[in-house]
C-alpha cells in the first residue's frame, strides 16, 4: 500500500546467527522504510534483540546482509554506524551528569563548543528535563534516566533510532505517558525508529508496523491493525490481544466446523476436511438467546472490566471467552453468534496428526518385557511392550502421551518450547528438540522459550512394526 | 542492633591492640628515658630526615612503577575469558603463599654477582652486579606489592558495566576513546585504592632494603626497627610522624578521587 513507495533505509536479507551452537535468528528478512516507526514484537528468547543488535553493530550474523541506505554494511564497528541505542538499562554514564552524558556523542563528532551547547539544551527541553543538566545521573529516577538515554541517542541526529525495551523498567503509568511521549518525539523528529517489546499492547500503540517474531523467525509484519485483525497463525492471535483459539475442521470453501457445529466463513482454498486453527476475538462474539444461537454455552464466569464485562462461556468441554457491554448471569445458558467475516481461519503451527517416532530396536529383554531405542542420542527404554533387537518400528504418540517431566528427569532432555497457544480445553505446547517438533497438550501455562525435559508415556502409544521380515512381538 | 552486637568484639580488639598502643606511642614519643615529657625524641628523629625522604622516594617510585604495570595487566585481565581470568590472578597470587623474606632472599640470588641475570647478561660481554643498589630496592618493593595494585583494579575494572561500552560505542567512540572516556574514568576508584596499598606498606616497610640495597639504601622502616632496640622514644617519634605522613597522604588521595569522580 502506501508504504511501497516509502524509502527503505534498513533491510535485513537472510540474516542467520548463532551462538553455542543454538540458532538465534533463522534466515530472517526485513525491511524497514525511512521515518517509520517499527516495533519488533516477540516473547523474551525469540531473538527480537539479536535482530536490534545486528543493525546497531553489536552482533555480526554468520550469513545474511545489512544493507544500510543502499549498501552492505555488514562488519561496520557501531561507532561508524549513523544509528543509536536507548539501551534497555539505559546505560547512563555514572561519571557524568546529565549534560555531559547528552553531550557525549557530540563530543566525540567534534561538533563545536557552542553548536553541542545549543543541540544538548534544545534536547533536553524536547524530553521535559530543562533545568537538569548539572545533575549527576544517580539523583535521577527512573523516568528521567529513561528521558536521559532517549535524548543521548537522539541528539546524535542518528538515521536510526534503536530502542531496547526502554519502558520495561517504568511503572505502569508512568510507562503509558512515555508511549505517548515517544511516538510524539517521533514524529516530530521525523526519524526511523526501530522499537523492541515483548508488551503487544505498547507495539499496537506506538507503532507504524508491527514485526511479530518468535524462535527465531518472523511471524507477521503489519500495521497494528492487520496483526490484530488479521492474525496469520495461532501463535501471532494469541500473543497479540484475546482471543479465542479453537481447533476446527474446514469442511469446505466457506464451511467450517468447530465444537461439533457446521458455521460459515469467508475464507476459501483450505483442503476438503483438513484441520485448521480457528481464530475468533471475544468482542466479534454476539451473545443472544439460546434459540438464535449458532453456539450454546453456559455461563461459568463474569468479570466487570470497565468498558465491558468478560464473560467465559463453557461449550461443550471447551471454554470460550466473550467480550461484551451486555451482562450476563452466572449459570445461564446462553446462545453466541458470529459473523462470518470475524471467524478467523489459519493452518495449524504444527499440522501433525501424533508425534511420530521411526526408530529400530537397539536392545529388546523378553524377560523384562522392555525394550530400548535412540533417540537424538539418548536411549529410551519402553517398558511393558517387547519387540526384539534389530526391529523397525513405528511408534505414534498421541498429543497427550507426551509430558514434561516434573521430577527434572525426561526421556529427552533441554527441549525448546516453541509455543504455547489455549485452545479453549488445553494448552497446545509447540517443543522443539535437536532433529524435529512435537505436539503436546498439557493444562499447565509452561514458560515459552524456556528448556524443559520432555517425558513420553508410551502406554499410549501405538506401535507398528515395519519390517516385512517376521518380528517377535508379544504382549 | 544485632549487628550493631555484632561488631563488639572487633571494638573491643581495636581498642586493645590498636588505640591503646597508638596512644603509648604516642607516650613514649613525648618522654625522654626519665619519664618526664621532652621534645628530644622528635629532635633526634629530624636527624634521619634524608633517610626519611629516601625512603618516601623509593615508595612512590615503586608505587609508580606498580601503577605502569598494574593497570595495564589488569585490563588485559578483564577482557580475557571468566575462567581465564580466575588462572590469571591465581598465578599472579600464587609467589604470595611464599614468605616474604624467601622471595626478597629469591631476588637477592637472582641479582648477585654470579648470579643468573648476571651471567645471562654477560653472554653478551656484560658484566657486574645488580643487587645492592636502590633500583634493586625498587625492583623487590615492585615485586612485593605488585598484586596490591592489580587487584583493586581488576576488580573495579571488572564491575565496569559492559553495557556503558556498548553505550560509547554506540555515540561514536573508537576502542581508544572508549578506554579514555568511560573505562579509565570510572576505574579511578581502583588506582586510588591501589596506590593506596602499596604505597603505605612500601613507605613504611623493612628488610628489603636491607637485603637489596647498598650501603646507603636504609628506608626509614629499617630505622625504626633498630632504634627500638637502643632508644624507643625516638623510634616512637619516627613512627609518629611518618604516621602523620601517610594520613597527609591519604587526605590527598581521596580528595584527587572525588574530584576526578564529578569531573
Amino acid at each position: 500500500m502506501e508504504q511501497t513507495a516509502k524509502k527503505t533505509i534498513v533491510s535485513l536479507k537472510d540474516i542467520f546467527v548463532r551462538f553455542d551452537g543454538e540458532v538465534i535468528l533463522n534466515h530472517i528478512n526485513l525491511d524497514i522504510h525511512e521515518k517509520e516507526f517499527v516495533t519488533i514484537l516477540g516473547p523474551s528468547g525469540c531473538g527480537k534483540t539479536t535482530t536490534l543488535r545486528i543493525i546497531g553493530g553489536f552482533v555480526e550474523p554468520e550469513s545474511g546482509d545489512v544493507i544500510f541506505n543502499g549498501k552492505r554494511i555488514n562488519g561496520l564497528p557501531p561507532h561508524k554506524r549513523n544509528v543509536n541505542t536507548v539501551f534497555q538499562k539505559y546505560s547512563l554514564f555514572p561519571h557524568l551528569n546529565v549534560y555531559d552524558n547528552v553531550a557525549f556523542g557530540l563530543k566525540l563528532k567534534k561538533v563545536p563548543k557552542d553548536e553541542i551547547k545549543r543541540r544538548v539544551t534544545k534536547m533536553l527541553a524536547t524530553v521535559d528535563l530543562k533545568g537538569y543538566e548539572k545533575r549527576p545521573i544517580d539523583k535521577l529516577s527512573g523516568g528521567q534516566q529513561q528521558r536521559v538515554a532517549i535524548a543521548r541517542a537522539l541528539v546524535c541526529d542518528p538515521d536510526i533510532v534503536l530502542l531496547d525495551e526502554p519502558l520495561g523498567a517504568l511503572d505502569l503509568k508512568l510507562r503509558k505517558d512515555m508511549q505517548l511521549e515517544l511516538k510524539e518525539i517521533q514524529r516530530q523528529s521525523e526519524k526511523t525508529f526501530i522499537y523492541v517489546t515483548h508488551d503487544q499492547e505498547e507495539a499496537l500503540t506506538m507503532s507504524d508496523r508491527v514485526v511479530v517474531m518468535n524462535n527465531g523467525v518472523i511471524e507477521q509484519i503489519g500495521t497494528p491493525e492487520d496483526i490484530y485483525n488479521e492474525p496469520v497463525n495461532a501463535f501471532v492471535a494469541d500473543f497479540i490481544g484475546e482471543a479465542n483459539i479453537l481447533n476446527g475442521t474446514m469442511i469446505d470453501d466457506c464451511r467450517i466446523r468447530i465444537l461439533g457445529r457446521e458455521l460459515e466463513c469467508v475464507d476459501k482454498g483450505f483442503g476438503k476436511n483438513q484441520p485448521v486453527d480457528v481464530v475468533i476475538r471475544p468482542e466479534d462474539i454476539i451473545m443472544t438467546i439460546p434459540e438464535k444461537g449458532q453456539l450454546t454455552g453456559v455461563v461459568e464466569n463474569v468479570t466487570f472490566k470497565g468498558v465491558h464485562y468478560e464473560i467465559s462461556v463453557r461449550c461443550g468441554r471447551c471454554e470460550i471467552l466473550i467480550h461484551s457491554t451486555d451482562s450476563a448471569k452466572l449459570g445461564d445458558t446462553v446462545g453466541m453468534r458470529v459473523i462470518p467475516f470475524n471467524i478467523q481461519i489459519m493452518n495449524k503451527l504444527l499440522p501433525i496428526e501424533s508425534n511420530v517416532i521411526e526408530t529400530v530396536v537397539t536392545y529388546g529383554s523378553e524377560s523384562d518385557n522392555s525394550f530400548e531405542f535412540e533417540l537424538e542420542g539418548e536411549t529410551v527404554t519402553v517398558r511393558d511392550r517387547y519387540f526384539a533387537e534389530g526391529t523397525r518400528l513405528r511408534i505414534s504418540l498421541p498429543f497427550d502421551a507426551l509430558s514434561i517431566a516434573g521430577d527434572g528427569v525426561g526421556d529427552l532432555k533441554d527441549v525448546y518450547i516453541e509455543s504455547v497457544v489455549y485452545k479453549g480445553e488445553h494448552n497446545e505446547i509447540i517443543l522443539e528438540s535437536d532433529e524435529r517438533k512435537w505436539l503436546m497438550l498439557s493444562d499447565v501455562d509452561e514458560q515459552v522459550a524456556t528448556y524443559v525435559p520432555l517425558s513420553f508415556d508410551f502406554s499410549k502409544a501405538e506401535f507398528e512394526v515395519l519390517d516385512p521380515e517376521p518380528a517377535e512381538e508379544e504382549g | 542492633m544485632k549487628s550493631r552486637k555484632l561488631s563488639i568484639p572487633y571494638i573491643v580488639w581495636m581498642l586493645v591492640f590498636t588505640m591503646i598502643p597508638l596512644v603509648m606511642i604516642m607516650i613514649t614519643a613525648f618522654t625522654d628515658s626519665s619519664g618526664g615529657f621532652s621534645l628530644e625524641p622528635f629532635k633526634a628523629a629530624f636527624g634521619y630526615t634524608n633517610i626519611f625522604l629516601k625512603s618516601l622516594w623509593i615508595a612512590l617510585a615503586s608505587t609508580g612503577i606498580c601503577l605502569l604495570l598494574g593497570y595495564p595487566l589488569a585490563y588485559i585481565i578483564t577482557r580475557l575469558r571468566p575462567s581465564t581470568q580466575r588462572t590469571v590472578i591465581m598465578l599472579m597470587m600464587i609467589p604470595m603463599w611464599m614468605n616474604f623474606l624467601l622471595r626478597i632472599y629469591a631476588w637477592v640470588l637472582l641479582l648477585q654477582h654470579n648470579g643468573p641475570l648476571d651471567l645471562a647478561l654477560s653472554l653478551l660481554g656484560i658484566h657486574g652486579s645488580y643487587s645492592n643498589n636502590t633500583a634493586a630496592v625498587i625492583v623487590g618493593m615492585v615485586y612485593e606489592y605488585l598484586p596490591f595494585m592489580l587487584l583493586p583494579i581488576y576488580t573495579v575494572m571488572g564491575k565496569i558495566d559492559p553495557g556503558l561500552i556498548e553505550a560509547a560505542q554506540d555515540l561514536g567512540s573508537n576502542g581508544f576513546q572508549v578506554f579514555r572516556r568511560v573505562i579509565f574514568p570510572l576505574s579511578i576508584p581502583g588506582i586510588i585504592s591501589g596506590i593506596t596499598m602499596v604505597f603505605v606498606p612500601s613507605a613504611s616497610t623493612f628488610v628489603v632494603a636491607q637485603y637489596l640495597g647498598g650501603t646507603d639504601d636504609i628506608m626509614i622502616g629499617d630505622v625504626i626497627d633498630k632504634i627500638f632496640l637502643t632508644n624507643n622514644h625516638i623510634g616512637a617519634a619516627i613512627s609518629l610522624i611518618l604516621m602523620i605522613f601517610i594520613f597527609v597522604f591519604l587526605v590527598l588521595m581521596n580528595l584527587f578521587g572525588d574530584e576526578e569522580a564529578i569531573a
